[in-house]
């Protein structure tokens, strides 16, 4: 079953980590204890231009890989800073593996010439995530990832969130169906800026995972969140599609409803990204440092609903964490299926954070 | 020598059996006999109750090839097919291989001939493979309540966006009618054929016959072929239908070419293949024109040239252990969608030793294909068709997850005009008047009829398609295309389920 909740404040004023510690406490049956994480973006202004690394060892600090992917990203790229990742072990949450985060930069003559600057380090989350016993936990530039094996709000105590602020949150309450509970496959999931917190089962996982493959894409974790993270990463970053097409192309208008409009645009994207449709039950918040998306599956097999309050704008499986925070909000409603949801932030993200 | 010649005999292991409490030859029916179009039911005289002569059935155990068309004539229900083989007493040498070597032995020494695909006991791969279906944790979806979208495009597709999307095949079942030549069937089961398709919304493929004036009308749901024998093969003909196949291969008989002989050549067929009346039609084993992958190379362009790349071309090969390097060999050569005929597949004539054991499954093949394109980044250039022994809806479904585009199927549309599974495609004497051009065979075959049944079946397994993709939590087929998570396999070994590319059941 899963919850999720987003909070995003299109003004850019930064939230503390309590709000959404709260929002997903109160949707405790929705998870199991088996996962809850947090993404939060705005977190780290002093680096905007570096790319923050949260990495997961399996182990403590002397796991023998720690030196391995040390050295590997050394060899790739310029490290500013890393340091470990604070944690408040509790009677709840006793022990967890080892975190650490990094702020760093591509070496850029290491660039191929056709690579980009992120594709650079999307072959670098790749090859780490191949080795055994560590895990990128996120790596885009002003965001962070938390998550692990617990229920949300427990997890939210072990990192200690309310010490952190962003101008976007989502929270995921995991209850796990396909694979077990581990803390890196924990929600959400990530690649460069992009989260997906992510209620629901894939149907399509098959096919888009065997598309995915085609473009460099390897999906080790064997979760739906992974898949839908990595075809939103292609289709907006590699193929330059506006988030709406992304979202069309994930969950595409009936074929009777493009003959009827005879929308030429539509059915082009369904035929060259036919193996990226998403089937099956989800309901899913997409963070990007410029936004949130917010989308259902065709059938609106698992509930989603909006809300805004002035600036700040929420998404989240269940009406009751937005009324926690809002209680007087007026203007909440629940997106049709396949419909997607954009709130976009008026200011761009680095413009006030540096 | 006489003598010597019964050391030879075969009597049909099937043959007809009266009811003669039920048979109402008293009164004058005759209706077996006229029906029986291998000669195996003849009229005996006998003395009816006021001493006149009268006739009644008889049947000749020389012929009988248990078509059943007797027996669905039958006013009276007298008729039952019996099966009793001349069996062998030997354990190895079995009544098959015994039978077969007094045919030749006591014949002129020819090659065997069968019709339709092979009969043999290697595994059917359909059987082993189950679908996952939707429990508790995701919602299966019920077909009659939500849309259930069953729509296939084929052909070239850019994996960018801007990219190019070639000339597409638009099917509205994910299902076309595999090719049969005008000459192996006759022109009411091709006619047959193009009303329903067109009906529904896909397609059917002219084989390497011709594609008769009568006929074009319905273009815009026809694939042509041009095969080694390039029988009616012109710019007008390229450019009447919505697609163009290159055929290098069948299935029931891979590497070998075709053989219509030119007693069954008439005026018609004549006409359509562009052959003088009474010749044999002979299609050479390999394109004379086609010796390497440049050449197809070549052909493919000649043929878009020839379009002006209004159409798809299509390349159909017999499945054979190589396919997957072959695919991508084309694939690269400019097809836009190639079909991949397994050994199951049918056939008007074939030799029997090819037929049993030449080629691979279907089921390993389109996914050795389908994987061996995708690892190299090019599946999307291309579509790709399964063939050989569909035998159901299922069938078609699986075939999709282990990443075909869509099916070709062509025995069960024989079937579904009444055929019987005889196989004896090739003497022209089908009793059903599918595949003969006899008078008084062909016009058994009723056009409205039989393009009612060829709609009825279409419209039956695309509703099964989506019974069964609704139980998968499906609701766009694009999503099941090489979806091997949504097949396991039973009782396969381990080999067998790499090939396939799926997990055994309950892992």
């Amino acid at each position: 079953m899963c919850g999720i909740v987003g909070i995003i404040n299109t003004d850019g004023n930064l939230i503390d980590g309590s709000q959404i510690q709260e929002a997903i406490r109160i949707q405790k049956e929705r998870g199991n204890g088996l996962g809850g994480g947090f993404a939060v973006y705005g977190v780290y202004p002093e680096h905007t231009d570096k790319y923050a690394f949260h990495i997961m060892y399996e182990g403590d600090r002397h796991s023998p890989v720690i030196p391995i992917v040390e050295d590997y990203l050394m060899s790739k790229t310029y490290i500013h800073q890393s340091e470990q990742i604070p944690v408040h072990p509790n009677n709840r949450i006793p022990k967890g593996p080892y975190f650490k985060r990094y702020f760093l930069k591509p070496i850029d003559e290491f660039l191929s010439p056709e690579q980009t600057e992120e594709d650079y380090i999307v072959d670098l989350v790749m090859n780490i995530n191949k080795m055994d016993g560590v895990f990128v936990v996120s790596s885009g530039k002003n965001m962070a990832v938390f998550k692990g094996v617990g229920y949300p709000e427990d997890i939210a105590d072990y990192f200690g969130i309310r010490d952190y602020r962003g101008y976007m949150w989502v929270a995921h309450n995991r209850f796990p169906t396909n694979t077990p509970g581990w803390w890196g496959g924990a929600h959400p999931f990530t690649i460069l800026d992009k989260a997906v917190v992510h209620n629901g089962e894939i149907t399509s996982y098959g096919t888009n995972l065997r598309w995915l493959e085609m473009y460099g894409y390897y999906c080790l974790l064997q979760t739906d969140t992974e898949v839908i993270t990595y075809i939103y990463d292609k289709l907006t970053r590699r193929d330059n599609l506006s988030k709406e097409d992304a979202c069309y192309v994930m969950a595409p208008p009936l074929w009777e409803e493009i003959d009827r409009t005879n929308d030429k645009k539509r059915r082009y994207l369904r035929q060259i990204y036919g193996p990226a449709i998403v089937n099956g039950p989800f309901g899913i918040v997409l963070t990007h440092s410029g936004g949130a998306i917010v989308l259902n599956d065709r059938n609106k097999l698992r509930p989603v609903v909006c809300a805004t309050v002035g600036n700040t704008c929420y998404a989240s499986s269940e009406e009751c964490s937005i009324r926690l925070l809002s209680p007087d909000v007026d203007n909440v409603w629940s997106p049709k299926g396949g419909e997607p949801v954009i709130f976009d932030l008026h200011k761009e993200p680095d413009r006030w954070a540096a | 020598m006489a003598e010597m010649k019964s050391n030879w005999k075969i009597i049909s292991p099937f043959h007809p059996e009266f009811d003669m409490n039920r048979c109402d030859y008293e009164n004058g029916c005759r209706i077996c006999a006229g029906e029986c179009s291998f000669g195996e039911i003849s009229l005996k005289p006998v003395k009816g109750k006021n001493g006149e002569v009268i006739y009644r059935p008889w049947a000749n155990l020389s012929a009988c090839n248990a078509c059943q068309r007797c027996v669905k004539m039958c006013p009276q229900n007298a008729i039952h097919i019996r099966h009793e083989p001349m069996h062998t007493s030997h354990g190895y040498w079995t009544t098959y291989h015994v039978h077969n070597i007094w045919r030749q032995a006591g014949s002129d020494g020819g090659v065997l001939l069968v019709g339709t695909g092979a009969t043999g006991p290697q595994r059917r791969y359909f059987d082993h493979m189950m679908f996952d279906a939707c429990q508790v944790t995701n919602p299966s979806i019920d077909p009659l309540r939500e849309p259930m979208e069953i729509r296939r495009y084929l052909g070239m597709k850019s994996d960018h966006y801007g990219g190019e999307v070639g000339p597409q095949l638009k099917l509205e079942v994910p299902i076309m009618f595999g090719a049969m030549s005008f000459g192996a069937v006759n022109l009411r089961v091709q006619e047959a054929e193009a009303i329903a398709t067109k009906a529904v919304g896909t397609y059917w493929n002219t084989g390497e016959g011709g594609f008769h004036k009568n006929l074009r009308q319905y273009g815009s749901n026809t694939i042509v072929q041009v095969a080694s024998g390039r029988f009616g093969v012109s710019e007008d003909y390229l450019k009447s239908a919505a697609a163009v196949e290159i055929k290098i291969g069948q299935g029931a008989k891979p590497g070998i070419g075709g053989h219509l002989p030119g007693e069954k050549v008439s005026e018609a067929i004549s006409k359509t293949r562009m052959i003088p009346e009474g010749t044999d039609a002979l299609s050479p084993a390999p394109h004379h024109d086609i010796y390497s992958i440049e050449d197809l190379r070549q052909l493919i362009y000649a043929i878009k040239e020839a379009t002006e790349y209004e159409v798809p071309v299509s390349v159909k090969i017999s499945a054979v252990n190589n396919v997957a390097p072959i695919a991508s060999g084309i694939a690269r050569a400019g097809a836009d969608i190639i079909a991949i005929d397994g050994f199951r597949g049918g056939s008007g004539a074939t030799p029997l030793q090819i037929r049993q054991n030449t080629g691979i499954p279907i089921e390993l093949a389109i996914s050795a294909a389908d994987r061996r394109l995708t690892e190299e980044g090019i599946r999307n250039t291309v579509s790709l068709v399964a063939s050989g022994g569909v035998q159901s809806s299922s069938d078609v479904l699986k075939a999709i997850c282990l990443g075909a585009d869509a099916v070709y199927m062509a025995t069960p549309v024989l079937i579904a005009l009444g055929c019987g599974m005889c196989q004896r495609c090739f003497t022209g004497k089908c009793p059903y008047g599918i595949t003969t051009n006899k008078p008084g065979l062909a016009e058994r075959l009723d056009v409205k009829e039989a393009s009612q049944a060829l709609k009825n079946l279409l419209h039956a397994w695309g509703e099964e398609i989506k019974e069964l993709m609704g139980s998968m939590g499906i609701s766009a087929i694009e999503a099941l295309r090489g979806n091997r998570d949504r097949l396991r396999g039973v009782g396969l070994n381990s080999e067998e389920l790499r090939i396939l590319g799926i997990k055994h059941a309950g892992d």
